[in-house]
């Protein structure tokens, strides 16, 4: 692009000290994924064109509809039944036809997630369901890929960068927010709750703010931070993050098993009732053909010689999941917290193939049940 | 009034359908931590029991237990999905 134009075209952001010439470059050299072309990403996609980063990919599979258009606001009822991400590239690439615009018209999935995101330096996440906002947080975990995080219920948003770049030991993600995904209906999404259009309007300006910040470097950014917002009474609240120890466990650790992972499964399946009373975990032994595995740490007492079991902690539960054979597995730990997070993570390695339980108020609410007995 | 010296009472924020159930914000009498905290929510609002959310005391969500005082503001946010 020729100086002159991009003076012109830029000049009013160039102009402003903290962000100049300097800031417009750092934009023009960026890579930026946006996954969802909906509520959130429309404004951030429109944001980021007119800002001029200067490659963005868009992720979507789905077509425009008539009820997308009150918060969707790229498209217009000619674009009804057309693929978002072609659409809004096209939509796009008329506003800015400088910078280069990668529609991807397919479903992120596992077995595209990695490669995908490898390409860009930022991701942007505006996914409208678990499934898939678990798997993106997953994938730029392994990844090392900062993450644009915003999402909406009814007249509410939440806005956060997970950013592994700044000190990796104290990078937080999404799974240090909630663990676990949420079951299918647990939560409902805009189709079930509604939504007030102008929200995913702010909140994905506010994704697209964040988004440049990072890129140029101005500004304090939301790394590690989660900012709240109420549309209903502008309330707005920044709470601060930090990572739990537990969530490197449920994070898949290589390409190999994030392949593996059944994200739709984890959120789609029905609240299973998996937990066990120690009567019935004895009558399971008794019948034998079950692995039994206490995910506690190694120097974790008390020690159990009564049954044959597997010991396996659950940071490393994922990688030994091999180790297990039977059919049925049930899990054990202290005092049923834990052994309920190794269910989880067994779930998602497993699927249905096996029975997968967990021993209820753990190891001492056994041997306390057995001394009275 | 000694008894009232001893009296705690901890606001709490409620987001998304966690406001729906209980309001915007309650007040819970006489809760030393977290847990405790959880565990009176849950017998006043049943349903709260079946929400996954995350809490923060302070403005700063907390991973374990967290003891409180009667300064201690509660915010509790459920996930949302909607993009």
């Amino acid at each position: 692009m020729k100086d002159q134009d991009l003076y012109d075209r830029y000049h009013r952001q160039i102009i402003l000290p903290e962000f100049g010439e300097g800031g417009q470059r750092k934009l023009l050299k960026a890579k930026v994924l946006v996954i969802g072309a909906g509520g959130l990403g429309c404004p951030a996609l429109q944001y980021l064109t007119a800002a001029g980063v200067g490659t963005i990919g868009i992720v979507d599979d789905d077509v425009v509809s008539l009820n997308n258009l009150h918060r969707q606001v790229l498209y217009s009822v000619n674009d009804i039944g057309s693929s978002k991400a072609e659409r809004s590239a096209n939509i796009l690439r008329a506003l800015n036809p400088e910078i280069k615009i990668i529609p991807y018209n397919e479903r992120l999935t596992t077995q595209n997630a990695l490669a995908i995101i490898d390409e860009y330096e930022i991701i942007i996440d505006g996914t409208d369901n678990f499934s898939t906002r678990y798997m993106i947080n997953d994938a730029c975990v392994l990844l090392n890929k900062p993450l644009v995080y915003g999402a909406i219920s009814q007249f509410e948003g939440q806005v956060s960068i997970f950013s592994p770049l700044k000190g990796s030991n104290e990078a937080v993600n999404y799974r240090d927010l909630f663990p676990d995904p949420p079951r299918d209906g647990e939560v409902l999404n805009c189709a079930e709750a509604g939504v007030l259009g102008v929200l995913p309007g702010i909140i994905g300006s506010m994704m697209a703010n964040e988004t440049i910040k990072l890129i140029t470097g101005i500004g304090e950014s939301l790394i590690n931070q989660l900012l709240t917002y109420n549309a209903l009474n502008n309330q707005v609240y920044i709470l601060n993050l930090s990572a739990r120890k537990e969530t490197k466990a449920l994070i898949p650790k290589n390409e190999s098993e994030f392949l593996k992972t059944d994200y739709e499964w984890l959120c789609a399946a029905p609240v299973q009732q998996n937990e066990i009373d120690p009567g019935i975990f004895n009558d399971m032994i008794a019948k034998g053909n079950i692995d039994v595995i206490d995910v506690r740490e190694l120097h974790e007492t008390p020690t159990v010689n009564e049954f044959n079991h597997i010991r396996i902690p659950l940071a490393q539960l994922a990688d030994n999941a091999s180790l297990i054979k039977s059919g049925t597995v049930i899990a054990f730990c202290q005092s049923g917290k834990r052994s309920l997070q190794a269910t989880r993570i067994l779930s998602g390695i497993f699927g249905e193939t096996k029975e997968i339980y967990s021993l209820r108020g753990g190891i001492v609410e056994w041997k306390k049940l057995k001394q009275t007995v | 009034m000694l008894s009232r010296y001893y009296f705690m009472s901890v606001k709490i924020i409620l987001f998304g359908k966690l406001a729906d159930i209980a309001g915007g914000s309650v007040s819970i009498d006489n809760v030393a931590d977290t847990d405790s905290l959880v565990d009176s929510l849950n017998k006043r609002y049943p349903e709260l029991a079946t929400i996954k959310y995350m809490i923060a005391v302070d403005k700063q969500v907390i991973t374990e237990n967290t003891v409180l005082n009667k300064k201690s503001m509660v915010a509790l946010l459920p996930p949302f999905s909607g993009g």
